[in-house]
């Protein structure tokens, strides 16, 4: 019945968001708009200073993913769906994954994007790695989307919810938001430092179990008013 | 797995937010097959109460007895969890419907969620009962008010709850819209299902309650079986200061 429940609620998050193309739209648009301010400001006749690509790429991510999670919960709230989704026979941790999985959805899609672009502008070879940037980028999402998911969910109701939401939501972040930038920069050396990698890598794993199942363990009461 | 009550019982129940009480020390019952009522002015209560009843807010004191199955502030919902939650159905004022979802996805998607065996056929059955199938491809969203609001009960009854509540179901219904409702609460009484109604629509209510529920300031004023001339009661039960 979880996975089920998991299932369902992924399934129609995704065909919402198919019809209305609101969040994928507005994501993108921010998140694109985001890389090009930083491309004008840092680029210099081709040339854009070391490094600056990763950060780049996971400051977009981590600003279009909180207008991400507050439209998510915000299109919930408008009919009151998510009490609706609360009053349901199933688990309600299946809910809070339906709703991780979805939005981990639309960030991944929206970095399927952003990747390249910043690759272009900043001259970066980030592709030259796919299958560490894939690791780093999924883990990294992760453990943004899990604690966003679980704090807008939370903050639903609240009145001051998008002052709050990145208020909270950065400072939790913050190592997944080094690990990554740290770990994607590693991907632009010339020799490849796999030990390292391996370690930022690890530390997001790391991340990503203890805030899914903190998550997963406190979505019921937390949602229980 | 689901709970089966013929009886909701609530004693001494009490919710406070911080240091307002919005229901204080209440007590009544719903039997299976009766419409209860539960009216009073604005922030009477009532609308916590239906929280309380649909396990959305835990109460801070009291009891819920749901049959055998009690919930308490030591006892939240959650541990009854899906059980409890799969023999009620909620109908609020918000429709809980998906404006860009069709009627038919609507109504598949809280059938599965409900864990209803066949929810794409539970779902057209739905929508037949309701005079909706013509319209089970458009997007709720381009549904004129009171189709909604049908749409919306089909979504409350579609697991055929033990326990309906319903909280202004009357609010920005034609005529038509609420002769058809009322029809299907009086359908819902003769299958035994146990219905709480909270209203201020005391014309649309006068002759449809089986008992009437009084609230004021969060506590209760008075309970009154087989209500009549509800506007008059109403108007005197409110009058009268609440101690």
């Amino acid at each position: 019945m979880f996975l089920r429940g998991v299932w369902l609620v992924v399934r129609k998050d995704l065909t919402v968001e198919v019809r209305s193309r609101e969040i994928a739209y507005t994501t993108l648009f921010f998140a694109v708009s985001c890389v090009l301010i930083f491309a004008f400001a840092l680029v210099r006749e081709g040339r854009a200073p070391d490094e600056a690509a990763p950060a780049v790429l996971w400051v977009a991510i981590a600003f279009a993913g909180t207008l991400a999670l507050g439209r998510t919960f915000e299109r919930e709230r408008q009919a009151e769906t998510l009490r609706a989704l609360l009053l349901a026979p199933v688990d309600r941790p299946a809910i809070y994954a339906g709703k991780l999985l979805g939005m981990m959805a639309l960030l991944l899609a929206a970095e399927f994007v952003l990747v390249p672009l910043v690759a272009l502008l900043f001259q970066a070879p980030l592709l030259g790695h796919p299958f560490w940037l894939t690791g780093i980028l999924a883990t990294g999402t992760l453990g943004f989307a899990a604690v966003g998911t679980l704090f807008a969910a939370m903050l639903v109701r609240a009145r001051t919810r998008d002052v709050l939401l990145p208020v909270l939501l950065y400072p939790i972040t913050v190592p997944v938001i080094i690990a990554g930038v740290r770990g994607t920069a590693l991907l632009l050396e010339p020799e490849l430092d796999v030990a390292l990698l391996r370690f930022w890598l690890a530390l997001l794993v790391t991340f990503d179990v203890v805030f899914v199942t903190l998550a997963l363990w406190t979505f019921e009461p937390l949602m229980t008013d | 797995m689901r709970a089966d009550f013929d009886e909701l019982g609530v004693e001494e129940l009490s919710r406070h937010f911080g240091r307002r009480r919005a229901v204080s020390r209440i007590t009544f019952n719903v039997a299976a097959g009766s419409i209860v009522g539960l009216l009073g002015p604005n922030g009477a209560g009532k609308s916590t109460m239906i929280g309380l009843l649909a396990t959305l807010i835990r109460p801070t004191s009291g009891l819920i007895r749901y049959g055998r199955l009690v919930v308490d502030a030591g006892h939240a919902a959650g541990q009854h969890g899906a059980a409890l939650r799969a023999a009620i159905g909620v109908l609020g004022h918000d429709l809980f419907l998906y404006p860009e979802l069709s009627a038919l996805e609507n109504l598949t998607f809280f059938a599965g969620l409900h864990g209803v065996a066949h929810p794409h056929r539970a779902a057209l059955e739905a929508l037949e009962h309701a005079g909706l199938d013509a319209r089970a491809h458009d997007p709720v969203g381009s549904f004129s008010r009171g189709m909604r609001q049908r749409v919306a009960l089909e979504r409350a009854l579609i697991h055929r709850p033990r326990l309906v509540l319903l909280d202004e179901p009357f609010t920005g219904l034609d005529d038509a819209s609420t002769g058809r409702l009322v029809s299907r609460l009086e359908g819902l009484r003769e299958a035994g299902t146990a219905v709480l109604l909270a209203t201020h629509d005391l014309d649309v209510a006068d002759g449809l309650l089986d008992a009437a529920v009084f609230l004021k300031d969060g506590r209760l004023v008075d309970t009154v079986v087989q209500p009549s001339a509800l506007r008059a009661t109403y108007r005197q039960l409110m009058a009268r200061p609440v101690s």
